[in-house]
Parts: C-alpha cells; sequence; structure tokens
C-alpha cells in the first residue's frame, strides 16, 4: 500500500462524530449483550417447561408413588406411575458404561500423558475425537447388530435388547472424553514433580501411581463424573439396544428400559398434550435434568475445591 | 573408599510391574483404535452392497429394494443450513461479549454459569424443550425451522465455548495496539480480533454443526416423520432426517432394514468426516500462518 492510498484510507479520528460513534458503539455492545443473555433464558425456558408440565403431572399422581413405585405401566391399564425401574435401568447402564469406560479411558489418559511420543500423540489425539463424534444412533446400531450378537455367541440365553450390549457401547462413547480430561489432567501436572520421583529411583508405574495421578485426582475424578452424567443422558444408543421392557433386575443379559428411552418411545407415538402420558415425559424427564445437573455441578465443584495449584 | 551403591533387592520385581503397567496402558490406547475400526468396518461391510446412486435418489420404502434416503439427506441439509442461519450468529455475538466487553458483574456470572450448565444438559431434554416451546407454543409444528431452532439452542452453549476460547488465544498486543491508534472498542473487534480468532471460531463451529448432523433424539423429541416421502419446499414444511432414517431402520427387525441402516450409516459418517477434516485442515493452516 502506498501512503498516498494510507492517507486517504486511515483511520481518523472522528471528533465530530464523536457522539454518533458513541452511541454505535453502546448499540452494538446491546446486542452483543442479548446475544449472550439467552443462555440464561433458555436455562429460565428448561426449568418452567419441565416443571410446569412435572407440576401437572403431580396432581394426578402422588410424588411419593411416583419416586418409590416398584411398577412403571403408564400407558396400558391399570396405570402405575413408579419410576423405580426406569431409574434402575438408567443406573444399570450408568454402572456398566463406567466398567468399561472409566478404567479405558484412565489408561488412555495415563499413556497420552506420560508414555505417547509426539507422533503417537498427533496419531491417537485424532482418533480420539473422531471416536468422540460419532452419532449415538451409530453406537445403537453397533450395539444391536455386533455387540449383542458377540454377547449371543458366549451367553445363549441374552436377550436380543439386553443392558450389557448398551452398556457396553455407551462405555465406548464415555471413553473419548475421559481419556483427553485425564490427559489435560495429568499435563497440567509440573514435570518436577516426574523428575523428582524419577530422581528417587521410582519407575515409571510408581510415578504415576503415587505422583501424578494422586496429584491431578481433582481432574480425574471430575472426567469420571462427567462421563457418568453423560451416560445418564444417552439417549439413542440404551433406546435401540437395551429394550422396551421398564424392571427391576441385576441380570444385564436382560431386557430393560431407561429413563430416556421411554421418553423416546412416548414420543414416537401419538400423545397428545395435556393428558397424563404426555406429562410422565416431562416428570421422567425433570427427573433426569436434576440428576445430570447435580452430577455437573458436582464435578465442577471437584475440579474447584480440591485442585492442587502450582505456581 | 567410595560408597558402592547397591540396587535395592526388588529392583527387578519393580522393573517387571512398570513394564507390565506400560504395555496396559498402551494396548488399552490403541484398542480405541481398533474398535474405531472394527465399527468402520463392520458398518462398510453390512451397507456397501446397498450403496448406489438408487439409494441416494430414491426415496425411504417399505420395500427394501426401493429404499433411499433422498427425504433425509435433504432434510438434514435443510436442517443444518437452518440452524447455522440461528446459531453462528448468536454463538459468536455471545462469545464475543463474555470474552471482550463483559466486567464481572453478578450477571455476567450467572451467564457463565449458565453457559456452563446447558453444555451438559443431556440432548434429549433440548428436545422437550423445542417440543413445549417450539413445536406447540408458538405453534411452529413439526416443521423444520422447529427443528433447526431447537438444535440452535443445543450447540449454542459449544459454539459460545469454543469460540470465546478463539477469542482469548489473539494475543493482547493486537487490541492494544489499535486502541492506540483511536479506534473504538468495536473497530478493534471487527477488524483486528475477530479476523485473527476466525480460523478458531470456524473450526469450533464446523464441529458443533457436525455434532447437530448426528443428533437424534431431539428431531423424535419434536416429532420429525420417520416416514416422509418428499423433500421439504420450505421451512415450514414437515421433514425427516439421516439420524431418524437410521434409527427408523435400526429398529425394524429385518435383517434387509439393518443393512439399509449400515447404508446409511456409511453416508452419515463420510459426511461427517468430511466435515472433520475440513475443520482439522483450517486449524492446521492457521498454526501455520502464526508459526
Amino acid at each position: 500500500m502506498t501512503s498516498a492510498q494510507w492517507l486517504e484510507d486511515r483511520p481518523r479520528l472522528a471528533l465530530g462524530g464523536k457522539r454518533a460513534r458513541r452511541w454505535h458503539e453502546e448499540a452494538i455492545k446491546g446486542l452483543l449483550f442479548l446475544c449472550a443473555v439467552l443462555s440464561i433464558v433458555v436455562t429460565v425456558a428448561i426449568a418452567g417447561v419441565l416443571i410446569g408440565e412435572t407440576v401437572q403431572f403431580f396432581r394426578a399422581v402422588p410424588v411419593w408413588d411416583f419416586l418409590t413405585g416398584t411398577k412403571w405401566f403408564p400407558l396400558l391399564a391399570p396405570r402405575s406411575f413408579g419410576v423405580l425401574p426406569l431409574l434402575a435401568g438408567t443406573m444399570m447402564i450408568v454402572v456398566g458404561s463406567a466398567l468399561v469406560g472409566i478404567p479405558v479411558g484412565l489408561a488412555s489418559g495415563v499413556y497420552l500423558s506420560e508414555y505417547a511420543s509426539a507422533r503417537a500423540r498427533s496419531i491417537l489425539k485424532p482418533i480420539l475425537e473422531i471416536l468422540a463424534g460419532i452419532p449415538t444412533v451409530v453406537y445403537g446400531y453397533f450395539a444391536l447388530t455386533f455387540v449383542t450378537p458377540l454377547i449371543r455367541v458366549i451367553l445363549p440365553q441374552t436377550n436380543i435388547f439386553n443392558a450389557a450390549s448398551a452398556s457396553i457401547v455407551v462405555g465406548i462413547m464415555v471413553l473419548p472424553m475421559v481419556a483427553s480430561l485425564c490427559d489435560d489432567a495429568l499435563r497440567a501436572v509440573p514435570d518436577s514433580l516426574r523428575q523428582a520421583a524419577y530422581a528417587l529411583g521410582a519407575t515409571p508405574l510408581e510415578v504415576a501411581a503415587r505422583v501424578t495421578v494422586p496429584a491431578a485426582l481433582s481432574g480425574i475424578v471430575a472426567s469420571f463424573v462427567l462421563a457418568l452424567s453423560r451416560a445418564v443422558g444417552e439417549t439413542m444408543a440404551v433406546t435401540i439396544a437395551a429394550g422396551a421392557t421398564p424392571k427391576l433386575t441385576l441380570n444385564p443379559l436382560e431386557s430393560i428400559q431407561t429413563m430416556t428411552a421411554y421418553i423416546v418411545q412416548v414420543s414416537l407415538g401419538d400423545t397428545p398434550a395435556g393428558t397424563v402420558e404426555y406429562q410422565t415425559i416431562f416428570a421422567v424427564g425433570t427427573l433426569l435434568f436434576v440428576i445430570t445437573l447435580v452430577a455437573n455441578l458436582a464435578a465442577n465443584r471437584i475440579l474447584r475445591r480440591f485442585r492442587e495449584v502450582y505456581e | 573408599m567410595s560408597p558402592i551403591l547397591e540396587p535395592p533387592a526388588n529392583l527387578r520385581r519393580r522393573k517387571v510391574w512398570a513394564r507390565l503397567f506400560r504395555l496396559l496402558c498402551l494396548s488399552l490406547t490403541w484398542l480405541s483404535l481398533v474398535l474405531l475400526a472394527v465399527l468402520l468396518v463392520h458398518a462398510t461391510r453390512e451397507g456397501l452392497p446397498w450403496l448406489d446412486l438408487q439409494f441416494i435418489k430414491d426415496f425411504p420404502s417399505r420395500f427394501p429394494a426401493r429404499a433411499g434416503i433422498k427425504s433425509a439427506l435433504v432434510g438434514t441439509l435443510w436442517l443444518i443450513s437452518l440452524t447455522a442461519v440461528f446459531s453462528i450468529p448468536i454463538g459468536v455475538a455471545g462469545a464475543i461479549y463474555l470474552e471482550e466487553y463483559a466486567s464481572r458483574t453478578r450477571l455476567n456470572t450467572a451467564i457463565e454459569i449458565s453457559i456452563a450448565n446447558l453444555a451438559g444438559v443431556p440432548s434429549i431434554v433440548y428436545g422437550m424443550l423445542g417440543l413445549a416451546i417450539f413445536v406447540r407454543w408458538m405453534a411452529l409444528g413439526r416443521s423444520v425451522v422447529a427443528g433447526a431452532l431447537t438444535m440452535s439452542l443445543l450447540i449454542l452453549p459449544v459454539i459460545i465455548i469454543s469460540s470465546r476460547e478463539a477469542l482469548r488465544a489473539v494475543p493482547d498486543s493486537i487490541r492494544r495496539a489499535s486502541f492506540a491508534l483511536g479506534a473504538t472498542q468495536w473497530q478493534t473487534i471487527r477488524h483486528h480480533v475477530l479476523p485473527a480468532a476466525l480460523p478458531g471460531i470456524l473450526t469450533g463451529t464446523i464441529l458443533a454443526l457436525s455434532r447437530a448432523i448426528g443428533e437424534t433424539a431431539p428431531l423424535i423429541m419434536i416429532g420429525a416423520l420417520t416416514y416422509v416421502a418428499f423433500v421439504p419446499a420450505g421451512p415450514m414444511d414437515a421433514f425427516t432426517a439421516l439420524p431418524i432414517q437410521i434409527f427408523n431402520w435400526v429398529s425394524r427387525p429385518q435383517q434387509e432394514f439393518h443393512e439399509l441402516a449400515a447404508a446409511g450409516i456409511v453416508v452419515l459418517l463420510a459426511v461427517l468426516l468430511l466435515m472433520n477434516g475440513i475443520a482439522v485442515v483450517i486449524r492446521q493452516r492457521s498454526q501455520g500462518m502464526r508459526s
């Protein structure tokens, strides 16, 4: 750019238009603020919608019956609105997926931060990102057409729809998140701690188990809690693979139903607004929302309260 | 006499354990790669025989041989375009406010907390919100707009969080230089901060949109139809989407439909991998420019 051009286009101190410009600036700031404040509106809207319909539901069904009832037959007479079978189904998926996702995720995090070369990292990180980006409906297909037949080869009495297969794929689904959060937490531990431990003659296992993992524990535990919360809210894989029979069972080879799968089941049918069937999905949804909210808040709290701060 | 240190007696055992532990971590990490490969190979092997031009060009059908994903593909395209139009300007604007303007007032802290919480809300809950607000209260029906608005709310926190990271990565010296030359705050943002942060914002936005492409549960909640034998002509039309079509085929008992679902999955994953690839390229280009 020549200086003549620059003189032509140069930013000028528009002293005369100062007031206009000031107004312009304020208007833009206001507009940006409105966009940011939308998130509060959405939060309030979610709470409002869930609470509104749930209150209606509890006019027809006592809260106590809902929370402690052991039979869930909301659509056919004789009706019964005990949410425990759905809650048990969800918890079975949570425990199962934790058994798969947490050990593998933690091991991957340790490998990525403590052992992997830069080259291995550059291959593994994108793979984990892709794994995390695969839609849940695909995992559902995978569970139904690959994992379940595999389980049935070993345990032929397994139902086509079963909690075990859904748990395994939900575990695979949360694994990348656990791995990358653990990796981040472990990498935040200063190298001087590792070097000090090695200088004292510790083996890599001892360094990981007694120095780095304990030092990064808040981040690691928070990643576990977030994984549990994800598993609670997971919908498509459990709808496709875990079945639609709400029941209280401890057998992972049986068909069950989770809270999310129930919500999908009802909304696939044509349920008019205002009916008790329609309100049940909001009551179940509220319970789901509260559980995930508590888990997420707990994860944040763990991160903040127990973080080791290094200078 | 110099002291000669004896190695501890248990050293060999400790070293064996250390080696075993390393091997365990290594194999469990590469297990992810194996799982990804198994998943991709399985879906491709099942779906490939069904994957031809006719599969892309035909509408869904009761007869597997004549079934295709035309309406689903066009529906997904509609949905994502509208979602991008709604969510990107609002998300980036919100991120600019929080990163460049917001002081630590109580309201701004509340905004931050609500964004963090919204990012953890299960997608099906957004579907219930969309059902109650967009489909029923605003009477948009089971239209593409209702779906896109729901998806926009779902990915808004993701866009805000990633855009904020991109804005935060812009060095402060750029802002100060611009202020020193007499630019106003908005001029500084518009001409200097935003262009510098653009690659990061773009990467995060593409990843957020690719998440929206794969989401199924919220669309089921707002009642996106599973059988649609027409292409939406406008934003108020009913629609179906690729993941919905896949779900519909998976939930049928016949083997042929499962294979159709696999073919649909191959198409869906191809679209997602393409978007991920674009995001990676943008990220690497911008890193190359900086160094």
